[in-house]
């Protein structure tokens, strides 16, 4: 199934993926730090730092190593807790290539089985979003990939 | 110009329809700014301008005929902005991969709570 990313609004940039197990179960794949840093980044990455203290207003940081040795740090504090269904939290990269700290709403919805992830990021401004777009590796990136597709679909390319 | 804003002007670029099709055009080979502006119904400083976008990104390059001037197409910039995109979808997509099967790996009945063989003590 494949990462589907949108820009429903000039501040947002969403990451949609569908996995084949209960919400419960996806739902603490992304709250459980022994769950989450056995799958968060490419499998030749390590994740020398993962803590989550999941409660409202509870602390998290991760620490990515790519096998070059590039370290992507991120912090944020949980801003609300609902499980299976919903986490809110704000994020902010070591780097700051988002332009100042974000607004992560990752929402889990169940049908048949199979469990939609749905992760929204939303910036402080459009300048913010954008401003992210000139970093090296980050989820201005995904609005960058989206005009790709864009790109890919014109049928006169 | 730094590769971040090497690559922010490629994707400013390639975020005009126009500007697009007249890179599908020239991927076919190179063409006059008056060849270039034929199929669309815009002015030709118009398409000049649009030229200078794509020429500033480093996505064409004019040739030295004096007269004709001929734009043609430059594939590097494309081709950096196409992987540096590939590399962070990569990042996710590997991501989801690893918890598909963490997640196959928790719902066998080996690994359910309830399945799970007593833990020692202390």
């Amino acid at each position: 199934m494949p990462v589907i990313v949108t820009t429903p609004s000039d501040r947002e940039i969403v990451v949609t993926r569908t996995f084949e197990a209960p919400r419960e179960l996806v739902f603490l794949c992304f709250s459980k730090p022994e769950l989450v840093r056995r799958w968060l980044g490419p499998a030749d990455w390590t994740m020398p730092v993962c803590d989550i203290d999941f409660r409202v207003g509870g602390k998290w940081r991760f620490v990515l190593r790519s096998p070059q040795g590039f370290e992507l740090g991120s912090r944020g504090v949980y801003r609300e807790i609902d499980p299976p269904a919903r986490i809110v939290n704000t994020e902010l990269y070591d780097m700051d290539w988002t332009g100042g700290e974000t607004i992560v709403t990752v929402t889990f919805v169940e049908a048949d089985g199979r469990t939609t992830a749905t992760t929204a990021v939303l910036y402080s401004s459009q300048q913010a979003r954008d401003a992210a777009a000139k970093t090296p590796m980050t989820t201005g990136m995904e609005a960058s990939y989206r005009r790709l597709d864009e790109l890919l679909a014109d049928p006169g390319i | 110009m730094t590769p971040s804003e090497r690559l922010d002007a490629t994707f400013v670029a390639l975020a005009d329809p126009t500007r697009r099709a007249i890179l599908a055009r020239l991927a076919s080979g190179e063409a006059s700014v008056t060849e270039l502006a034929a199929p669309f119904a815009i002015s030709q400083p118009a398409v000049s301008k649009h030229l200078k976008i794509l020429e500033r990104a480093g996505l064409i390059s004019t040739g030295h005929s004096a007269t004709r001037r001929p734009r043609r197409l430059e594939a590097a910039p494309l081709a950096e902005a196409v992987d540096w995109l590939e590399k962070y979808r990569q990042f996710w997509e590997q991501s989801f991969q690893r918890l598909d099967v963490l997640l196959v790996e928790l719902q066998t009945p080996a690994n359910r709570r309830d399945a799970a063989p007593p833990k020692k003590e202390g």
